[in-house]
């Protein structure tokens, strides 16, 4: 199992040919309060860079991006009634979508831990 | 809430303060003022209405505006003071009681709104011929020019944003400041008065923008951080940002100046009639007074309405569709309200859409989602009125 990143701050875990998708732990504390994520639909083709889904803070919302293509194999329903787990378990119960990969090659592209914390400094 | 500029952001008194809080200090109106602290902007805006949240206000524009030739006559120092500052706004000054607070509007010629305001008389009669006058921040540049130039050669305004500016609000706010000035419980709701404390003088106010209880605290800078301290150290008492104060001020149902209102917002659209007084309106003698008498009879375009919003919460710029899809207005400020734990926003209607009830849609990130419109305000006022003497 690995984990990757974007400079957007978007993580995805991977295990196998599916990753799970969310938002760093750095990522939900510069937002603040999540009050509500618009999640992407289950079967949704994504392309790197497609905006996968919305994450609504007090202050503002903000788009979040697929790391890598694939389609959507699940979302968490969770988040629709407890959107704060966002903040509370970013990496954990606060997961958004998980999709199966088109192409692992892509996620070569994507910053590894060390590169990531070195992008938050 | 914050702006972009490439002028040096200003400082606030309590700049160390803030920082020593972990405030996380954003750009707004020009200065550096914390959005939120670490407990989050959900658990700030809790706190203020169950027990007492401390804000810094600094950035805003307290100011005194002086009669220069006083006759020692309070009354009629009063009224000629009253007089010059009359003209540019829509609320009767000249009937203010002593240690009285009015919220007034600025207008332009046209009825737009300048800037909204509070207008005080001070209590004290030694001060006869003076106004205290607290404007907004982004606007306080050209409200002090304009004030100035309608009344060069008979006043002089003292700008008084040097100093440190602290709101205190929640139910807890009267226990707090009463027990450190106990005098201050006999002030009610809208109405000031100076009062010594640690040694300087306090200008306090029973008033906010946050629907609850509370006062504003006009305090000279250099004992900003002591006041601040002293009111920290009671542990009903937290530290509250700029992000609390917006979400707070949505839900009591209060515009906010440069979104649900601006110089082409008449105080009628806005809903603010009561600002309106009733002897101007008889006057007709303030600046766009036929546009706004006009709107005031019922030939009205637009007028502000609150709107629960199911779903995503419906930001700035949002457009306002009625049940037919067609676009009828524009929210000019939304988002999430902490205490019903659903979005709300305002926004500009024609009056046909504005009952009650009235069920419309609002267009988030380009799809539909259902809103009806509500009375204002969101969360009810807990104002503590007290009678007049």
């Amino acid at each position: 199992m690995t984990v990757k990143y974007t400079e957007d701050h978007e993580y995805i875990r991977v295990d196998g040919a599916t990753g799970t998708v969310g938002i760093t732990n750095y990522a939900q504390d510069q937002l603040g309060d999540i009050v509500f994520v618009e999640l992407p639909k289950v079967g949704q083709k994504l392309k790197k860079g497609d905006e996968a889904a919305v994450v609504e803070s007090v202050k503002a919302a903000s788009e979040i991006y697929a790391p890598v293509s694939g389609t959507v194999t699940a979302i968490n329903d969770a988040l629709t009634g407890e959107p704060g787990l966002i903040n509370t378990s970013p990496d954990a119960d606060g997961w958004i979508y998980k999709l199966s990969l088109d192409n692992p090659g892509e996620l070569d592209s994507l910053l590894d831990a060390a590169a990531y914390t070195k992008h938050t400094a | 809430m914050s702006e972009s500029s490439d002028a040096p952001l200003k400082t606030v008194p309590l700049n160390d303060e803030h920082i020593k809080l972990a405030g996380r200090m954003v750009p707004f109106s020009g200065y550096s003022l914390p959005v939120q602290y670490p407990t989050g902007i959900i658990a700030e805006h809790k706190w203020t209405r169950e027990h007492a949240g401390l804000f810094d206000v600094s950035h805003m524009g307290p100011s005194f505006l002086l009669l220069t030739d006083k006759s020692g006559d309070a009354q009629a120092d009063h009224e000629a003071i009253a007089a010059l500052v009359e003209p540019l706004v829509v609320g009767d000054i000249r009937g203010l009681k002593p240690g009285q607070i009015r919220y007034t509007l600025l207008l332009n010629d046209e009825g737009g709104t300048r800037d909204d305001l509070m207008i005080a008389r001070p209590a004290d009669l030694a001060w006869g011929g003076t106004l205290y006058i607290i404007v907004n921040a982004g606007t306080k540049g050209a409200d002090w020019g304009h004030m100035a130039a309608a009344t060069a050669g008979t006043a002089t305004l003292n700008q008084a944003d040097n100093c440190g500016l602290l709101a205190l609000q929640g139910p807890e706010a009267i226990a707090v400041l009463s027990a450190m000035i106990p005098e201050i419980a006999d002030l009610g709701f809208m109405t000031h008065a100076s009062f010594k404390w640690g040694g300087t003088t306090l200008v306090v106010s029973r008033s906010g923008y946050t629907g609850e209880d509370g006062f504003e605290i006009l305090v000279q800078p250099e004992f900003a951080t002591q006041l601040w301290n002293a009111l920290l150290s009671d542990a009903r008492v937290k530290p509250i940002g700029l992000g609390a104060r917006d979400s707070l001020r949505l839900e009591a149902g209060l515009p906010l100046y440069g979104h649900d209102l601006d110089d082409t917002v008449s105080p009628i659209e806005a809903g603010l009639n009561f600002a309106v007084s009733k002897r101007r309106r008889e006057a007709a003698d303030f600046p766009g007074a036929q546009r706004v008498l006009t709107e005031l009879a019922g030939n009205l375009g637009r007028v502000r309405v609150g709107l629960f919003v199911e779903g995503a919460p419906a930001r700035e710029g949002a457009t306002i569709v009625d049940e037919h899809g067609q676009g009828i207005g524009r929210v000019t400020s939304g988002g999430f309200s902490p205490s019903l734990s659903r979005a709300i926003a305002l926004g500009f209607v024609h009056p046909n859409h504005a009952a009650p009830g009235t069920k419309l849609q609002v267009a988030v990130r380009e799809r539909l989602q259902p809103a009806e419109v509500t009375t204002l305000p969101f969360v009810p006022h807990r104002y503590v009125r007290k009678a007049t003497p």
